[in-house]
Protein backbone atom coordinates (compact mmCIF):
# COMPACT_ATOMS: atom_id res chain seq x y z
CA UNK A 1 0.00 0.00 0.00
CA UNK A 2 2.48 2.36 0.86
CA UNK A 3 4.41 1.96 -2.41
CA UNK A 4 1.21 3.00 -4.27
CA UNK A 5 0.97 6.19 -2.47
CA UNK A 6 3.94 7.95 -4.12
CA UNK A 7 2.55 6.98 -7.68
CA UNK A 8 -0.54 7.86 -6.63
CA UNK A 9 0.73 11.52 -5.56
CA UNK A 10 2.44 12.08 -8.49
CA UNK A 11 -0.45 11.21 -10.42
CA UNK A 12 -2.67 13.60 -8.76
CA UNK A 13 -0.21 16.33 -9.56
CA UNK A 14 0.01 15.70 -12.96
CA UNK A 15 -3.88 15.15 -13.52
CA UNK A 16 -4.91 18.05 -11.39
CA UNK A 17 -3.78 21.11 -13.32
CA UNK A 18 -5.15 19.07 -16.43
CA UNK A 19 -9.06 19.14 -14.76
CA UNK A 20 -11.14 22.04 -16.97
CA UNK A 21 -10.97 24.67 -14.90
CA UNK A 22 -11.84 28.26 -15.34
CA UNK A 23 -10.57 30.08 -13.12
CA UNK A 24 -7.67 32.73 -14.14
CA UNK A 25 -5.59 35.41 -12.42
CA UNK A 26 -6.56 38.83 -14.11
CA UNK A 27 -4.49 41.45 -13.71
CA UNK A 28 -6.40 44.97 -13.13
CA UNK A 29 -4.75 48.18 -13.44
CA UNK A 30 -6.99 50.89 -11.92
CA UNK A 31 -6.96 54.62 -10.76
CA UNK A 32 -6.41 54.88 -7.31
CA UNK A 33 -9.98 56.70 -7.05
CA UNK A 34 -11.76 53.69 -7.89
CA UNK A 35 -10.11 51.39 -5.30
CA UNK A 36 -13.24 51.12 -2.24
CA UNK A 37 -15.44 50.50 -5.30
CA UNK A 38 -13.57 48.21 -6.87
CA UNK A 39 -12.83 46.23 -4.16
CA UNK A 40 -16.53 45.69 -3.63
CA UNK A 41 -17.22 44.78 -6.89
CA UNK A 42 -14.31 42.81 -7.20
CA UNK A 43 -15.22 40.65 -3.83
CA UNK A 44 -18.39 39.82 -6.00
CA UNK A 45 -17.09 38.95 -8.80
CA UNK A 46 -14.91 36.53 -7.59
CA UNK A 47 -17.64 34.97 -5.41
CA UNK A 48 -19.41 34.56 -8.57
CA UNK A 49 -17.51 32.68 -11.41
CA UNK A 50 -13.95 32.01 -9.31
CA UNK A 51 -11.93 33.93 -11.23
CA UNK A 52 -9.26 36.01 -9.22
CA UNK A 53 -8.73 39.63 -9.85
CA UNK A 54 -5.60 41.49 -8.70
CA UNK A 55 -5.84 44.99 -8.31
CA UNK A 56 -2.44 47.12 -9.62
CA UNK A 57 -4.25 50.44 -7.70
CA UNK A 58 -2.17 54.18 -8.30
CA UNK A 59 -1.84 56.98 -10.07
CA UNK A 60 -3.47 56.20 -13.90
CA UNK A 61 0.01 58.02 -15.19
CA UNK A 62 1.93 55.66 -13.08
CA UNK A 63 -0.38 52.48 -14.55
CA UNK A 64 -0.19 53.84 -17.70
CA UNK A 65 3.45 54.17 -18.02
CA UNK A 66 4.18 50.72 -16.80
CA UNK A 67 1.90 48.78 -19.29
CA UNK A 68 3.83 50.70 -21.81
CA UNK A 69 6.74 49.07 -20.23
CA UNK A 70 5.02 45.62 -20.57
CA UNK A 71 3.84 45.24 -17.44
CA UNK A 72 1.63 42.39 -17.44
CA UNK A 73 -1.80 43.88 -17.12
CA UNK A 74 -5.23 42.57 -18.83
CA UNK A 75 -7.22 45.20 -17.56
CA UNK A 76 -6.86 49.17 -17.64
CA UNK A 77 -9.50 51.58 -15.58
CA UNK A 78 -8.19 54.68 -16.22
CA UNK A 79 -9.28 58.07 -14.27
CA UNK A 80 -8.50 60.21 -17.51
CA UNK A 81 -9.26 59.90 -21.37
CA UNK A 82 -5.74 61.15 -22.06
CA UNK A 83 -4.30 58.21 -20.20
CA UNK A 84 -6.43 55.80 -22.35
CA UNK A 85 -5.47 57.64 -25.47
CA UNK A 86 -1.86 57.56 -25.79
CA UNK A 87 -2.34 53.29 -24.91
CA UNK A 88 -4.59 53.14 -28.16
CA UNK A 89 -2.12 55.34 -29.91
CA UNK A 90 0.60 52.91 -29.10
CA UNK A 91 -1.36 49.93 -29.66
CA UNK A 92 -2.01 48.25 -26.75
CA UNK A 93 -5.58 48.51 -26.31
CA UNK A 94 -7.88 45.50 -27.06
CA UNK A 95 -9.92 47.26 -30.42
CA UNK A 96 -13.25 47.49 -29.47
CA UNK A 97 -13.11 47.14 -25.96
CA UNK A 98 -12.87 50.59 -24.82
CA UNK A 99 -15.49 51.92 -22.98
CA UNK A 100 -16.40 55.05 -20.41
CA UNK A 101 -19.01 54.18 -17.98
CA UNK A 102 -18.42 56.63 -14.87
CA UNK A 103 -17.78 60.01 -13.89
CA UNK A 104 -17.12 62.19 -11.13
CA UNK A 105 -16.86 65.57 -10.10
CA UNK A 106 -14.20 67.56 -8.03
CA UNK A 107 -14.92 68.98 -4.52
CA UNK A 108 -13.03 70.92 -2.12
CA UNK A 109 -12.16 69.63 1.36
CA UNK A 110 -11.06 70.61 4.48
CA UNK A 111 -10.08 68.53 7.89
CA UNK A 112 -13.10 68.18 10.06
CA UNK A 113 -11.93 70.01 12.61
CA UNK A 114 -10.62 72.76 10.34
CA UNK A 115 -11.95 76.40 11.26
CA UNK A 116 -11.03 78.01 7.77
CA UNK A 117 -14.05 79.68 5.98
CA UNK A 118 -13.89 78.17 2.59
CA UNK A 119 -17.17 78.33 0.38
CA UNK A 120 -15.84 79.60 -3.05
CA UNK A 121 -13.32 79.44 -5.42
CA UNK A 122 -12.22 82.73 -4.19
CA UNK A 123 -11.50 81.50 -0.88
CA UNK A 124 -8.79 78.95 -1.69
CA UNK A 125 -6.14 82.16 -2.42
CA UNK A 126 -6.59 83.19 1.75
CA UNK A 127 -3.30 83.18 3.09
CA UNK A 128 -4.64 81.19 5.80
CA UNK A 129 -4.22 78.43 3.67
CA UNK A 130 0.03 77.35 3.43
CA UNK A 131 -0.76 73.84 2.13
CA UNK A 132 -3.08 72.53 -0.91
CA UNK A 133 -2.89 69.18 -1.12
CA UNK A 134 -3.78 68.18 -5.05
CA UNK A 135 -2.70 65.12 -6.80
CA UNK A 136 0.21 66.23 -8.80
CA UNK A 137 -1.07 68.60 -11.38
CA UNK A 138 1.43 67.38 -14.54
CA UNK A 139 0.79 63.65 -14.53
CA UNK A 140 -2.16 62.49 -12.35
CA UNK A 141 -5.62 62.85 -13.77
CA UNK A 142 -7.29 64.26 -10.43
CA UNK A 143 -4.44 66.92 -10.33
CA UNK A 144 -4.56 68.00 -14.14
CA UNK A 145 -8.26 68.34 -13.31
CA UNK A 146 -7.59 70.47 -10.25
CA UNK A 147 -5.17 72.42 -12.10
CA UNK A 148 -7.82 72.67 -14.84
CA UNK A 149 -9.90 73.91 -12.56
CA UNK A 150 -7.97 76.38 -11.16
CA UNK A 151 -6.74 77.78 -14.42
CA UNK A 152 -10.51 78.50 -15.95
CA UNK A 153 -10.62 80.23 -13.28
CA UNK A 154 -7.62 82.25 -13.31
CA UNK A 155 -6.32 81.23 -9.86
CA UNK A 156 -3.56 78.87 -10.27
CA UNK A 157 -1.05 81.25 -10.54
CA UNK A 158 -1.97 82.48 -6.92
CA UNK A 159 -2.21 78.76 -5.35
CA UNK A 160 0.72 77.96 -6.80
CA UNK A 161 3.15 78.64 -4.33
CA UNK A 162 1.31 76.61 -1.34
CA UNK A 163 0.33 73.40 -4.31
CA UNK A 164 1.78 70.16 -2.37
CA UNK A 165 1.80 67.92 -5.20
CA UNK A 166 1.08 63.96 -4.12
CA UNK A 167 1.53 60.35 -5.25
CA UNK A 168 -2.14 60.26 -6.42
CA UNK A 169 -5.26 61.53 -5.33
CA UNK A 170 -5.62 59.56 -2.47
CA UNK A 171 -2.75 60.33 -1.15
CA UNK A 172 -3.89 64.38 -1.06
CA UNK A 173 -7.11 63.21 0.83
CA UNK A 174 -4.69 61.80 3.21
CA UNK A 175 -3.11 64.53 3.97
CA UNK A 176 -6.13 66.77 4.44
CA UNK A 177 -7.13 63.81 6.69
CA UNK A 178 -3.93 64.43 8.80
CA UNK A 179 -4.45 68.20 8.60
CA UNK A 180 -0.87 68.75 6.93
CA UNK A 181 -2.42 70.53 4.49
CA UNK A 182 -5.01 73.08 5.27
CA UNK A 183 -7.38 72.05 1.83
CA UNK A 184 -7.13 70.02 -1.06
CA UNK A 185 -8.95 69.50 -4.06
CA UNK A 186 -9.78 65.92 -4.70
CA UNK A 187 -12.87 64.04 -5.98
CA UNK A 188 -16.50 63.34 -4.61
CA UNK A 189 -15.90 59.90 -4.91
CA UNK A 190 -12.78 60.46 -2.35
CA UNK A 191 -14.44 63.00 -0.05
CA UNK A 192 -17.52 60.52 0.55
CA UNK A 193 -15.07 57.02 1.99
CA UNK A 194 -13.32 60.35 4.48
CA UNK A 195 -14.49 60.49 7.82
CA UNK A 196 -11.97 62.86 8.78
CA UNK A 197 -12.58 65.52 6.56
CA UNK A 198 -15.82 67.66 5.30
CA UNK A 199 -16.83 68.93 2.26
CA UNK A 200 -16.25 72.55 1.78
CA UNK A 201 -18.14 73.48 -1.75
CA UNK A 202 -18.60 71.38 -4.27
CA UNK A 203 -16.75 72.11 -8.12
CA UNK A 204 -19.86 73.25 -10.23
CA UNK A 205 -20.83 71.48 -13.02
CA UNK A 206 -20.17 74.16 -15.42
CA UNK A 207 -16.98 75.13 -13.78
CA UNK A 208 -15.22 72.14 -13.83
CA UNK A 209 -14.02 69.86 -15.90
CA UNK A 210 -15.08 67.18 -17.59
CA UNK A 211 -14.18 63.94 -15.90
CA UNK A 212 -14.92 60.12 -17.33
CA UNK A 213 -13.26 57.12 -16.99
CA UNK A 214 -12.21 54.81 -19.72
CA UNK A 215 -12.38 51.01 -19.10
CA UNK A 216 -10.49 48.96 -21.59
CA UNK A 217 -8.66 45.26 -21.86
CA UNK A 218 -5.53 45.53 -22.89
CA UNK A 219 -3.92 43.81 -26.59
CA UNK A 220 -1.13 42.00 -24.41
CA UNK A 221 -4.01 40.17 -22.49
CA UNK A 222 -3.70 36.17 -22.06
CA UNK A 223 -6.80 36.10 -21.30
CA UNK A 224 -8.91 37.85 -23.54
CA UNK A 225 -12.14 36.37 -22.48
CA UNK A 226 -11.88 36.38 -19.29
CA UNK A 227 -10.96 39.56 -18.97
CA UNK A 228 -13.59 40.68 -21.54
CA UNK A 229 -16.51 38.94 -19.45
CA UNK A 230 -14.98 41.13 -16.49
CA UNK A 231 -15.13 44.37 -18.50
CA UNK A 232 -18.93 43.32 -19.09
CA UNK A 233 -19.19 42.95 -15.18
CA UNK A 234 -18.11 46.12 -14.67
CA UNK A 235 -20.67 48.21 -16.45
CA UNK A 236 -23.42 45.46 -15.20
CA UNK A 237 -26.32 46.80 -13.02
CA UNK A 238 -25.08 45.22 -9.83
CA UNK A 239 -21.47 46.84 -10.63
CA UNK A 240 -23.18 50.49 -11.19
CA UNK A 241 -25.40 50.00 -7.99
CA UNK A 242 -21.56 49.52 -6.33
CA UNK A 243 -20.07 52.44 -7.86
CA UNK A 244 -23.25 54.86 -7.66
CA UNK A 245 -23.51 54.32 -4.20
CA UNK A 246 -19.38 55.23 -3.35
CA UNK A 247 -20.72 58.78 -5.18
CA UNK A 248 -19.49 57.98 -9.00
CA UNK A 249 -21.73 59.34 -12.21
CA UNK A 250 -22.49 56.44 -14.50
CA UNK A 251 -22.69 57.94 -17.80
CA UNK A 252 -23.58 56.72 -20.86
CA UNK A 253 -21.16 56.12 -23.75
CA UNK A 254 -17.47 57.74 -23.73
CA UNK A 255 -17.44 61.70 -22.19
CA UNK A 256 -16.09 64.42 -24.30
CA UNK A 257 -12.32 64.65 -24.14
CA UNK A 258 -11.58 66.81 -21.26
CA UNK B 1 22.10 70.18 -17.57
CA UNK B 2 19.16 72.26 -17.60
CA UNK B 3 19.15 74.94 -14.60
CA UNK B 4 16.39 72.88 -13.44
CA UNK B 5 18.53 70.25 -13.22
CA UNK B 6 21.38 71.62 -11.64
CA UNK B 7 18.95 73.61 -8.92
CA UNK B 8 17.89 69.92 -7.73
CA UNK B 9 21.15 68.83 -7.41
CA UNK B 10 22.16 72.02 -5.58
CA UNK B 11 19.06 71.55 -3.49
CA UNK B 12 19.83 67.89 -2.64
CA UNK B 13 23.69 68.48 -2.02
CA UNK B 14 22.76 71.49 0.46
CA UNK B 15 20.33 69.26 2.25
CA UNK B 16 22.44 66.69 2.63
CA UNK B 17 25.58 68.37 3.63
CA UNK B 18 22.84 70.11 6.48
CA UNK B 19 21.75 66.61 7.77
CA UNK B 20 25.25 66.09 8.06
CA UNK B 21 25.71 68.75 10.50
CA UNK B 22 22.89 67.77 12.09
CA UNK B 23 23.74 64.48 12.81
CA UNK B 24 27.38 65.06 13.65
CA UNK B 25 26.97 66.44 17.33
CA UNK B 26 24.17 62.81 18.12
CA UNK B 27 26.11 60.87 16.27
CA UNK B 28 29.30 61.24 17.76
CA UNK B 29 27.67 61.29 21.33
CA UNK B 30 26.04 58.15 20.49
CA UNK B 31 29.24 56.37 18.72
CA UNK B 32 30.94 57.03 21.91
CA UNK B 33 28.95 55.99 24.25
CA UNK B 34 28.32 52.76 22.44
CA UNK B 35 32.36 52.26 21.65
CA UNK B 36 33.69 53.41 25.18
CA UNK B 37 30.78 52.47 27.79
CA UNK B 38 28.74 49.81 29.23
CA UNK B 39 25.33 50.55 30.44
CA UNK B 40 22.09 48.76 30.76
CA UNK B 41 19.93 48.89 27.76
CA UNK B 42 22.98 49.28 25.58
CA UNK B 43 22.20 46.63 23.26
CA UNK B 44 18.51 47.59 22.88
CA UNK B 45 20.09 51.20 22.05
CA UNK B 46 22.57 49.86 19.62
CA UNK B 47 19.50 48.07 18.09
CA UNK B 48 17.42 51.33 17.86
CA UNK B 49 19.67 53.08 15.88
CA UNK B 50 20.69 50.85 13.53
CA UNK B 51 16.82 50.38 12.96
CA UNK B 52 16.04 52.63 10.11
CA UNK B 53 18.75 50.51 8.30
CA UNK B 54 17.19 47.57 8.04
CA UNK B 55 13.07 49.09 8.11
CA UNK B 56 11.49 50.12 4.87
CA UNK B 57 11.87 53.48 4.52
CA UNK B 58 8.18 54.78 4.14
CA UNK B 59 7.76 53.12 7.55
CA UNK B 60 10.17 55.36 8.60
CA UNK B 61 9.00 57.98 7.38
CA UNK B 62 5.24 57.38 8.76
CA UNK B 63 6.58 57.27 11.99
CA UNK B 64 8.40 60.60 11.26
CA UNK B 65 5.02 62.09 9.29
CA UNK B 66 3.39 61.21 13.29
CA UNK B 67 5.84 62.72 15.30
CA UNK B 68 5.69 65.95 13.19
CA UNK B 69 2.45 66.03 11.80
CA UNK B 70 0.25 69.01 12.72
CA UNK B 71 -1.83 66.27 14.98
CA UNK B 72 1.35 65.26 17.35
CA UNK B 73 1.99 67.22 20.11
CA UNK B 74 5.20 68.21 19.28
CA UNK B 75 3.92 68.79 15.34
CA UNK B 76 1.44 71.57 16.66
CA UNK B 77 3.95 72.82 19.14
CA UNK B 78 6.03 73.81 16.53
CA UNK B 79 3.61 74.76 14.13
CA UNK B 80 1.26 77.13 16.89
CA UNK B 81 4.01 78.27 18.93
CA UNK B 82 7.35 78.84 15.98
CA UNK B 83 4.74 79.34 13.20
CA UNK B 84 6.75 76.28 11.27
CA UNK B 85 5.83 72.99 9.42
CA UNK B 86 8.33 70.57 9.16
CA UNK B 87 5.73 68.34 6.72
CA UNK B 88 5.81 69.60 3.39
CA UNK B 89 8.81 71.53 3.81
CA UNK B 90 12.75 71.27 3.28
CA UNK B 91 12.74 70.85 7.22
CA UNK B 92 11.11 67.33 6.31
CA UNK B 93 13.71 66.58 3.74
CA UNK B 94 16.16 67.07 6.34
CA UNK B 95 14.75 64.93 8.82
CA UNK B 96 14.45 62.48 6.88
CA UNK B 97 17.58 62.73 5.38
CA UNK B 98 19.41 63.12 9.01
CA UNK B 99 17.45 59.72 10.57
CA UNK B 100 18.34 57.96 7.84
CA UNK B 101 22.09 58.18 7.32
CA UNK B 102 22.52 58.58 11.13
CA UNK B 103 22.55 54.61 11.87
CA UNK B 104 25.74 54.09 8.93
CA UNK B 105 27.62 57.05 10.55
CA UNK B 106 27.24 55.62 13.92
CA UNK B 107 28.59 52.48 13.10
CA UNK B 108 31.29 53.59 11.40
CA UNK B 109 32.30 56.18 14.08
CA UNK B 110 31.49 53.67 17.01
CA UNK B 111 34.39 51.39 15.12
CA UNK B 112 36.63 54.64 14.45
CA UNK B 113 36.71 54.98 18.59
CA UNK B 114 36.88 51.68 18.94
CA UNK B 115 39.99 51.63 17.19
CA UNK B 116 41.95 53.77 19.25
CA UNK B 117 43.58 52.64 21.77
CA UNK B 118 42.31 53.00 25.05
CA UNK B 119 45.58 53.32 26.51
CA UNK B 120 46.83 56.38 24.71
CA UNK B 121 43.83 58.06 26.37
CA UNK B 122 44.51 56.88 29.85
CA UNK B 123 48.10 58.19 29.54
CA UNK B 124 47.14 61.44 28.24
CA UNK B 125 44.57 61.89 31.64
CA UNK B 126 47.58 60.10 33.93
CA UNK B 127 49.27 63.23 32.54
CA UNK B 128 46.73 65.75 33.23
CA UNK B 129 43.97 65.92 30.61
CA UNK B 130 40.69 65.89 31.89
CA UNK B 131 38.30 64.06 29.82
CA UNK B 132 37.23 66.47 27.56
CA UNK B 133 40.48 67.29 26.44
CA UNK B 134 41.51 63.78 26.50
CA UNK B 135 39.07 63.10 23.92
CA UNK B 136 39.83 66.48 22.07
CA UNK B 137 43.51 66.10 21.77
CA UNK B 138 43.72 62.61 21.32
CA UNK B 139 40.77 60.18 20.51
CA UNK B 140 39.46 62.43 17.93
CA UNK B 141 42.86 63.05 16.17
CA UNK B 142 43.18 59.69 15.75
CA UNK B 143 40.12 58.48 14.99
CA UNK B 144 39.00 61.51 12.76
CA UNK B 145 39.71 59.11 9.32
CA UNK B 146 37.20 56.28 10.09
CA UNK B 147 34.79 59.62 11.46
CA UNK B 148 35.20 61.35 7.96
CA UNK B 149 34.64 57.74 6.31
CA UNK B 150 31.42 57.63 8.17
CA UNK B 151 30.39 60.69 7.61
CA UNK B 152 31.00 60.85 3.73
CA UNK B 153 29.10 56.83 3.59
CA UNK B 154 26.13 58.53 5.27
CA UNK B 155 26.16 61.64 2.91
CA UNK B 156 25.94 59.33 0.36
CA UNK B 157 22.73 57.16 1.80
CA UNK B 158 21.26 60.95 2.84
CA UNK B 159 21.78 61.56 -0.94
CA UNK B 160 19.81 59.08 -2.35
CA UNK B 161 17.00 58.98 0.21
CA UNK B 162 13.79 58.62 -0.96
CA UNK B 163 10.95 56.69 0.85
CA UNK B 164 10.85 58.33 4.21
CA UNK B 165 11.42 61.64 2.44
CA UNK B 166 8.28 61.85 -0.19
CA UNK B 167 5.98 60.66 2.84
CA UNK B 168 7.23 63.58 5.36
CA UNK B 169 8.41 65.88 2.69
CA UNK B 170 5.90 65.35 -0.37
CA UNK B 171 7.25 65.67 -3.86
CA UNK B 172 7.38 69.44 -4.60
CA UNK B 173 9.38 71.20 -7.66
CA UNK B 174 11.51 73.74 -6.17
CA UNK B 175 11.01 73.08 -2.72
CA UNK B 176 11.48 69.98 -1.75
CA UNK B 177 12.16 68.00 -4.71
CA UNK B 178 15.51 65.71 -4.60
CA UNK B 179 17.42 63.89 -6.99
CA UNK B 180 15.89 61.01 -5.53
CA UNK B 181 12.07 62.10 -6.50
CA UNK B 182 12.90 64.25 -9.53
CA UNK B 183 14.15 60.58 -11.09
CA UNK B 184 10.74 59.20 -9.93
CA UNK B 185 8.88 62.04 -11.34
CA UNK B 186 11.03 61.89 -14.75
CA UNK B 187 10.10 58.21 -15.40
CA UNK B 188 6.38 58.99 -14.75
CA UNK B 189 6.19 61.77 -17.10
CA UNK B 190 8.14 59.85 -19.38
CA UNK B 191 11.17 62.09 -19.54
CA UNK B 192 13.62 59.01 -19.40
CA UNK B 193 16.28 61.23 -21.08
CA UNK B 194 16.37 63.85 -18.04
CA UNK B 195 15.97 61.14 -15.64
CA UNK B 196 19.33 59.34 -16.69
CA UNK B 197 20.88 62.97 -16.92
CA UNK B 198 19.57 62.75 -13.16
CA UNK B 199 20.39 59.24 -12.59
CA UNK B 200 24.01 60.15 -14.05
CA UNK B 201 24.61 62.63 -11.52
CA UNK B 202 23.45 60.67 -8.79
CA UNK B 203 25.97 57.94 -9.28
CA UNK B 204 28.90 60.19 -9.94
CA UNK B 205 28.18 61.77 -6.32
CA UNK B 206 28.01 58.64 -4.67
CA UNK B 207 30.99 57.12 -6.48
CA UNK B 208 33.38 60.22 -5.34
CA UNK B 209 31.52 59.66 -1.83
CA UNK B 210 32.12 55.85 -1.04
CA UNK B 211 35.38 56.10 -2.83
CA UNK B 212 36.85 58.55 -0.53
CA UNK B 213 35.17 56.59 2.30
CA UNK B 214 36.96 53.56 1.05
CA UNK B 215 40.37 54.92 0.76
CA UNK B 216 40.05 56.54 3.84
CA UNK B 217 39.45 53.48 5.33
CA UNK B 218 42.35 51.73 4.22
CA UNK B 219 45.45 51.88 6.94
CA UNK B 220 47.74 54.31 6.16
CA UNK B 221 51.18 53.06 5.37
CA UNK B 222 53.24 52.82 8.41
Amino acid sequence: MKRLLLPLALGAWFVLPAVPTAAVELNVSAAASLTDALQEIVHAYEASCGDHILLNLGASSLLARQIEEGAPADLFLSADEAKMDSLAKKGLVLAGTRKSVLGNTLVVVVPLDSKLKISAPADLVSSSIRALALAEPQTVPAGIYAKEYLQKLGLWRKVIDRVVPTENVRAALAAVESGNADAGIVYQTDAEISHKVKVAYAVSEAEGPKISYPFAALAASRHPQETRRFLAYLSSPPALDVFRRFGFLVISGPAAHP
Amino acid sequence: MSGEEFQILGFTLGMAALAMVAILPPGLALAWLLARRTFPGKAVLETLVALPLVMPPVATGLFLLRLFGRRSALGRFVHDRLDVDVIFTWRGVLVAMAVMSLPLFVRSARVAFEEVPLRLEQIARTLGASPVRAFVTVTLPLAARGLTAGLLLAFARALGEFGATIVVAGNIPGRTQTLALAIYQLIQLGRDDAAVRLCLAAAGLAFVALFTSERLLRRRPS
